[in-house]
């Protein structure tokens, strides 16, 4: 067990490759109820949701989710969120652990609107159902119909009795599902989960198996690829920052940046030489320091070493010859197009 | 578990000695704690290694670690079988995953060591 934000966490469980192989390959089940949740309701929630986050909530339908993220005035990121939209009047939150005491002052005190918000996290434990059999599992402990949930959808229903937000959303490239109960029900509920996926060779899956499955999906972890220095054009989430959409926090550096030019970007990597690339190593171009590895690991899936670095902006196409310092020796690595993997449809 | 013929250290090393030759291996304990071994790192033969200091490394999935040396001497031999199946360290961490054979400079240096007896007493202690 490992101290996570102050939550006791399994690393893993089985194991780190037999957890992963199991929600590519099956189906693999996360207590991931260490996240946070803020729920933002009233006549103008939408324009707070709006203001204080980077995509568009304007377009957003009831019973879809986005995933967003809360900006300082600098840029920087303050948080990397899921956003669902619940009803006009009722936005649910779903955000990191570490962070959601933050996340939460922060929208509060850029709380100018007619809206109430309200820190959830004690109210909620989070499931995550993930990989090829995920829905054949789950489908076996609740009448709502799984299959007319699409990715990134979103219904309130049940699991075995227990009042369940049904999401469609995961951290691990597969299919699957994050089911938000209350802390009560739990534990009942995991062990359902568990009977369910029995006959799919069922793994609990712990943070070990968590961050591999999400690094080869190319999704950001908060503290890594993202933090409060880096803004999220630097991390190549340009495609949840909606610049024309209005005023939000953030958006005046942003626009500054993209004018100006950005200094240095993210880019996924691979090892070519022997040595596995861990957070904090550098990375050398043409024989001097150029950028840090934010993630990096075996890649249970594609067998080989892969992961994220900052280099300057205009060496972070693919294809770029890098050498990541591995203990004080420069192993050859090669930039390359991210996500490392993408699951069949 | 801990075979009763090897020392064992405290950052979780064990040593077999006979004679002037000791073999040196990661316990039991250490795999487990460390998880899926995907990567080992070892000294070339003829290399000088010193009690306490790093010879190595293995790689989890998760996270390197450092292999401290129980012992002083010069590496005789390099286990090349762990480069393409490093999950023998794992599978049997006492035996076949043996890292090094070396030629011991200082065999005083095993009185330092605990006995299987102790080391699991600590590892005990440890959890």
């Amino acid at each position: 067990m490992v101290d996570f934000g102050g939550w006791e966490m399994p690393v893993q469980y089985s194991g780190i490759l037999e957890e992963h192989r199991a929600v590519r390959t099956g189906v693999g089940v996360f207590d991931v109820s260490h996240m946070g949740e803020i729920e933002i309701g009233g006549p103008q929630a939408a324009a707070l949701v709006d203001y204080v986050t980077t995509n568009a909530v304007a377009k957003l339908k009831i019973g879809q989710t986005r995933y967003s993220a809360l900006l300082y005035a600098h840029g920087g990121c303050v948080d990397d969120i899921l956003v669902h939209k619940v009803a006009e009047d009722n936005f649910f939150l779903c955000v990191n652990a570490s962070n959601q005491e933050k996340d939460f002052e922060h929208i509060r005190a850029a709380n100018r609107f007619d809206a109430q918000v309200e820190f959830a996290g004690p109210r909620f434990a989070q499931i995550a159902i993930q990989g090829p059999r995920a829905q054949a599992t789950l489908q076996k402990l609740t009448a709502t119909k799984l299959g007319a949930i699409h990715y990134y959808c979103f219904v309130d229903g049940e699991v075995r009795g227990a009042a369940a937000r049904i999401a469609r959303t995961g951290y691990t490239g597969e299919d699957g599902f994050e089911i938000y109960i209350a802390p009560r029900e739990a534990e009942r509920i995991w062990g359902e989960v568990m009977a369910a996926g029995a006959e799919f060779g069922v793994k609990p899956c712990g943070l070990g198996a968590r961050n591999t499955l999400r690094l080869e999906a190319g999704m950001a972890l908060y503290g890594h690829e993202i933090d409060a220095s880096i803004s999220p054009l630097e991390a190549g989430l340009d495609w949840i920052v909606k610049l024309d959409k209005g005023e939000f926090i953030g958006r005046e550096a942003l626009l500054k940046q993209k004018q100006a030019g950005l200094r240095r970007k993210l880019a996924g990597f691979e090892m070519r030489g022997r040595g596995i690339a861990r957070e904090g190593y550098e990375v050398w171009l043409d024989g001097a320091p150029a950028g840090w590895v934010t993630s990096g690991s075996p890649s249970p899936t594609l067998n080989r070493n892969i992961g994220f670095c900052y280099l300057p902006a205009a060496d972070a196409q693919p294809g770029r010859s890098i050498q990541v310092m591995v203990r004080n020796q420069p192993v050859d690595a090669v930039t390359v197009e991210t996500p490392f993997y993408k699951r069949a449809k | 578990m801990y075979p009763e013929n090897y020392r064992y250290t405290k950052e979780h090393e064990w040593v077999l000695v006979e004679g002037d030759a000791g073999t040196i291996g990661i316990t039991d304990h250490a795999q487990d704690a460390l998880g899926d071994i995907v990567y080992v790192d070892l000294p070339k033969a003829g290399a000088r290694i010193e009690q306490g200091k790093s010879l190595g490394s293995v790689e989890s999935v998760k996270a390197v670690s450092d292999i401290y040396s129980p012992v002083s001497g010069e590496v005789a031999e390099v286990n090349h079988a762990l480069a393409d199946a490093p999950e023998i360290l794992n599978s049997d961490p006492h035996g076949a995953g043996w890292l090094v054979k070396i030629r011991l400079s200082a065999p005083a240096d095993l009185e330092g060591l605990m006995s299987a007896a102790e080391y699991e007493s600590y590892i005990g202690a440890e959890k």
